[in-house]
């Protein structure tokens, strides 16, 4: 581990628990501007958990993370900043149109451009929806919808949890697109995903079966992290 | 300011279009307050010296139907997670938040408590009290209700729960709010049980924000 410094952003020992259950132990990763990880692992093995650690929405029970080889587990609020993190749930407004709720996005993040929320409703081929209520689209759609929110703002982190749920093969390969225009411009993307999904060239993956608490006994540095 | 008028703009819409919720609280105030002259009988001045405890009781206790829903949708969509992480400080969403609760039930409320109080039988300079009483009352309710909602956010029965917690803090908004339309009523200056409602509902902005927002922090967590 002697370039942990030169990587930008990094994870040590993350140990993370639900309640009482210890999830996941001892679980490192490094990830330098445009890699892109893949997070695999059985139902439960904590990969949703992984990914809200990294967006800063839940805490570590134990380890660091780090940016710049500063550790951030306190000022996780600056962190959060730089993710766009897409969960489980769309966080659509079934009330709002397509449009007043991308655009409410933008605008919490500043933005009111409105040629790039064009741009990004046109790419996942939601543009001729932007003015029907969020409730008549599909859920596929909403789906969609709610990885417009990727387009809308600049981020430096995308943490993406099973985002092609639902999705036809044409937006998978606009998905696809994103993330790889993300890693271009030295974006960091992170997805956890059971389907094939292809993240570019050069993936890091880490399966998460291999950090349960019946196996750390076994956990050495670099187990299961491969490049 | 642009950002806070956007999210003051998405919930009021959203209320306006999925909501009976307001429309609910509004109905059942004016139901309370008009079931106490058929309880307690239609003596003009039994009315009168109960008018203003009555319209003030009746407020806190509509109020608090509409508080489970405050963050409830945003929990339960995901968007409360998206609104923690985004770089927006989040105490200012939650004050745009309170006063959107405040605008679209605290302020029909207040609009209409005249009509109620002059049912039953309110003395005319009154009225005045009445409203100011209440201006600066609801706000604290909605303010102080939001602490309930967040703390007990995720927790079956809320609703309940939330009563529970909050009908004790508003006491002072109680005591305040009837003394000043009494003091008025009796001819006494009304200014000191105000001004003790103004200084509430200010400390409730000032420290507020910061208690629902860390714990909705919590809670996403």
């Amino acid at each position: 581990m002697e370039d942990q410094s030169l990587s930008i952003w990094s994870g040590l020992n993350l140990t993370a628990s639900r309640g009482e259950r210890c999830v996941f132990a001892n679980l490192d990763f490094e990830l330098n501007p445009g890699d892109a990880l893949l997070l695999t692992g059985k139902n439960g093995s904590g990969k949703s958990t992984l990914l809200r650690i990294m967006a800063g929405l839940n805490r570590p029970t134990s380890g660091a993370m780090l940016w710049n080889s500063k550790i951030i587990n306190n000022v996780l609020t600056t962190h959060s900043a730089r993710v766009n993190y897409v969960g489980h749930s769309t966080s659509v407004k079934l009330a709002l149109t397509v449009e007043e709720d991308i655009k409410f996005w933008m605008q919490l993040n500043n933005h009111s451009d409105q040629e790039i929320m064009e741009i990004a409703l046109e790419h996942f081929g939601l543009l001729h929806q932007r003015s029907m209520p969020v409730r008549f689209l599909s859920s596929g759609q909403q789906r969609k919808l709610a990885l417009t929110r990727l387009m809308v703002r600049d981020s430096k982190i995308w943490l993406l949890d099973e985002p092609t749920v639902g999705l036809d093969s044409k937006s998978i390969q606009s998905l696809e697109d994103i993330i790889q225009k993300q890693r271009a411009g030295n974006g960091i993307v992170v997805v956890a995903s059971h389907t094939e999904i292809s993240l570019g060239t050069s993936i890091k993956n880490i399966n998460l079966s291999n950090f349960q608490t019946n196996n750390t006994q076994a956990y050495s540095p670099g187990f299961g992290y491969e490049e | 300011m642009g950002t806070l008028l956007a999210i003051i703009r998405r919930d009021l819409s959203l209320v306006m279009r999925q909501g009976s919720d307001a429309f609910v609280v509004l109905i059942f105030f004016v139901v309370t307050v008009t079931l106490f002259p058929l309880g307690v009988g239609p003596d003009p001045l039994i009315l009168q010296n109960l008018a203003s405890g009555i319209v003030w009781v009746s407020a806190l206790l509509s109020a608090m139907l509409s508080l489970d829903r405050l963050f409830q949708t945003d929990y339960d969509d995901g968007s409360l997670e998206l609104l923690v992480l985004s770089p927006y400080p989040l105490e200012l969403v939650v004050l745009c938040k309170c006063l959107v609760h405040w605008l679209t039930t605290g302020l029909p409320i207040m609009l209409i408590s005249p009509v109620l109080a002059l049912m039953l039988n309110i003395k005319t300079g009154a009225f005045l009290y009445l409203i100011s009483s209440m201006a600066l009352g609801t706000p604290i309710i909605s303010l102080l209700g939001a602490v309930g909602a967040a703390l007990v956010l995720g927790s079956r029965r809320s609703g309940v729960l939330i009563a529970l917690l909050i009908i004790p803090l508003t006491i002072p908004i109680l005591l305040f709010g009837v003394a000043a339309i009494q003091a008025a009523t009796e001819g006494y200056s009304a200014s000191s049980p105000l001004m003790f409602l103004g200084a509430l509902l200010l400390f409730s902005i000032a420290l507020c924000p910061w208690v629902i927002a860390s714990s909705l922090r919590q809670v996403v967590s």
